[in-house]
């Protein structure tokens, strides 16, 4: 049965619509020291297909095992294996140090990718103390394509290993036409100890 | 009365039933300014929600050339949590003089109580204001330091203005939870203007 009113259809085929354009997808909690955390698309509820055009995911007091590493993701295209696809990306930050004086905002190229496989730096030097931690975002635009590349965009604040605020700019593309549907962050070194990883999807219409 | 629909039930005893994907941002507050020293959210801020988010839609200062700011309540009733920041914006004035992008660091704090700078120098011409996005995580931890970033476009008081897209980030440096934020001007009032407090699930 179909709920419609004033012409709109609110229910309809067991689901209702107009409820809002962000859905969470899927939240993983990391509560001791884990070494990889991946979405993948049709495992354990993870949505990452043609479903939603734009996937937003959510990065809450990410804290690392180890001093000064970096929260760090890749991708997997669908029916491939392992994450190592090609990114070509870019990345500058800026910083304030607690101590009033250390400051700079630059572009940062040992932190960038150039048609490179490895793991791409989202939140760099995470400080390990037990206050430490980082938070950000990173959208990742139509995965599903089969004929354009996929781009992503992050934005990611830390408290520096070196007691710093620190904001990173990251975005860049998968340099592949095959879709993505798995997606994997880990830190460069050592484990995430904790930290929440939320999946959106923002729907087009 | 129950609403069922395909066999799925959307709707009973006057909720939506739990099965039934919802918006994960979710209007928690407005508050709107008319002639206010401050606009406060002193409630509603806590363990329900893993992220904050405060949209500005049209700040409008009284005063020409003063700096949009936020401070943090962090367990008594003043807004005056120890915090770091940074500050760095692009702009580009009307007369198409030469655009720049740099470290502003006369506007930032560092292990300072003070409020912490979200724009400077805006402009209070009639039909200047700012528009931006700050963002705050996790504030009801009492483990973690509490980022926030921003993001804002806005006016400034430059004869020729110009358009500037300013982006701030920083931790307040405590443990305590943080249970309410504070937009102001660093001196004459909000004119009017109009912060939207979200949640995200």
């Amino acid at each position: 049965m179909a709920v419609i009113s004033n012409g709109t259809t609110l229910a309809d085929a067991g689901a209702m619509s107009g409820l809002g354009s962000l859905t969470l997808i899927k939240t993983i909690t990391v509560s001791s020291g884990t070494s990889t955390v991946s979405f993948v698309d049709g495992t354990s509820s993870v949505v990452l297909d043609n479903t939603y055009p734009i996937y937003k995911f959510e990065f809450i007091n990410i804290h690392a095992s180890n001093n000064t590493t970096h929260f760090s993701f890749q991708a997997n295209v669908a029916g491939g294996s392992g994450f190592n696809e090609t990114i070509t990306s870019t990345y500058f930050r800026a910083f304030h140090g607690e101590n009033g004086t250390d400051n700079g905002l630059g572009y940062d190229g040992n932190r960038d990718l150039g048609q490179a496989t490895g793991f791409q730096e989202l939140i760099s030097g995470i400080g390990n103390d037990t206050d430490g931690n980082g938070n950000g975002e990173l959208f990742l635009f139509n995965p599903s394509s089969t004929t354009f590349v996929t781009h992503f965009m992050a934005t990611t604040v830390t408290s520096y290993a070196d007691e710093a605020a620190r904001r990173m700019h990251v975005a860049g593309y998968i340099n592949t036409t095959a879709a993505i549907d798995e997606i994997q962050f880990k830190q460069s070194a050592g484990n995430i100890d904790s930290g929440i990883i939320k999946l959106y999807g923002i729907k087009d219409s | 009365m129950g609403l069922i629909s395909n066999g799925t039930t959307l709707l009973d005893a006057g909720a939506l039933d739990g099965g039934v994907a919802t918006g994960a941002m979710t209007l928690l507050s407005t508050s709107t300014a008319s002639s206010s020293a401050n606009l406060t959210f002193a409630s509603g801020i806590n363990s329900t929600y893993k992220e904050y988010v405060f949209k500005f839609i049209d700040i409008h200062p009284q005063t020409n050339g003063k700096h949009f700011q936020v401070n943090f309540r962090d367990g008594s009733s003043a807004y005056d949590a120890t915090k770091t920041t940074l500050m760095f914006y692009s702009y580009h004035d009307e007369g198409d003089g030469t655009p720049a992008l740099a470290f502003v660091n006369s506007d930032v704090v560092a292990q300072s109580t003070d409020a912490g700078r979200i724009n400077t120098g805006q402009g209070s011409d009639n039909d200047e204001s700012c528009a931006g996005t700050l963002h705050l995580y996790n504030p009801s931890s009492t483990t973690f330091v509490k980022h926030f970033h921003s993001n804002i476009a806005y006016t400034d008081s430059s004869g020729t203005p110009n358009s500037i897209n300013v982006f701030v980030s920083g931790y307040c440096n405590v443990s305590a939870a943080i249970d309410g934020v504070q937009f102001s001007f660093n001196s004459g009032n909000i004119d009017s203007g109009t912060i939207k407090m979200y949640g995200i699930k």
